[in-house]
């Protein structure tokens, strides 16, 4: 079956998504982002999406899952590298991704996972 | 208005969801379509293109690029011959759903274009047409 990498750097969780997804494999990430946070015990996952040319709710509602997952598994996670015109186009869907923490790119989003590791 | 090109395509699979984004993407493109209004119609496409392969047990996207005085317009309908939706206007509530979904496909697509037009009856089928004008 067709599946994202998800690279380990230390104690986080890097996955870069830079296919067009189809729904099963945006699947197949949450479960296997899921099994890897509890097998290594992760402290942070950062997703960076800058080269998705679109996200639509299904993918919107996969990046929450995902989110909400790692922080009962006691993981933090950052969304990075969202571009504009994604963005706007999400608020005007009508998702917000509320709960989800985001930065502008992989530096910063790094920067953002520490901190919040380090405070929690 | 002037017909420039169409086409169809099947919209029966998962991965069909993936190629018509593909197919809006590469005709808004052609249409000289700004970055920011392809993200848009290409967001609406996935979303109605999904609802005719959960809801609609797979359909068609047929495809239309116009020519009015000044501008292009790429036009996008997706059909299906399935159980069409009993309470129009419920569905084009957002936030409501029959399944597990967000219920924000129909009502945010609905938002992303210029021109929207749904035609559904109950053990038919469902229509939508999407149209968005450079
Ligand atoms: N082609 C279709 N055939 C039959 N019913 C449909 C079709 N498209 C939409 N519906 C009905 O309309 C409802 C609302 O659709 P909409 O796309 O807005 O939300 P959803 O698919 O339930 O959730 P989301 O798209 O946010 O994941 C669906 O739950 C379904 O009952
Ligand atoms: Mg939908």
């Amino acid at each position: 079956m067709e599946r994202i990498p998800i690279l380990q750097m230390g104690e986080y969780l890097l996955v870069t998504i830079q296919v067009d997804m189809h729904d099963q494999l945006a699947l197949n990430l949450q479960e296997d982002l899921a099994e890897r946070i509890s097998r290594t015990s992760a402290k942070g996952v950062l997703i960076d999406i800058s080269a998705l040319d679109m996200v639509d709710s299904f993918i919107g509602r996969m990046i929450g899952t995902i989110s909400g997952l790692s922080r009962i598994m006691d993981a933090q996670t950052v969304l990075v590298g969202m571009q504009p015109s994604v963005a706007i186009t999400l608020v005007e869907l009508g998702m917000t991704l509320p709960g989800v923490s985001t930065a502008l790119n992989v530096e910063r989003g790094m920067q953002k996972l520490r901190d919040r590791v380090e405070r929690s | 208005m002037n017909l420039r090109s169409s086409g169809t395509q099947p919209v029966r699979l998962e991965q069909d969801v993936v190629l018509a984004r593909q197919t809006a993407r590469k005709l808004a493109t052609e249409c000289g379509m700004r970055l920011i209004d392809q993200t848009k119609l290409v967001t609406a496409v996935s979303e109605l293109a999904r609802n005719t392969v959960v809801y609609g047990g797979g359909g068609d996207m047929d495809w239309q690029v116009l020519e009015d005085i000044g501008r292009v317009g790429l036009r996008l309908s997706f059909r299906d011959q399935g159980p069409g939706i009993p309470d129009v206007r419920l569905a084009l509530t957002d936030g409501w759903t029959s399944g597990g979904g967000l219920g924000l496909g129909l009502t945010g697509a609905r938002r992303l274009v210029d021109e929207f037009d749904l035609q559904t009856a109950p053990g038919e089928g469902t229509c939508v047409t999407i149209t968005r004008w450079t």
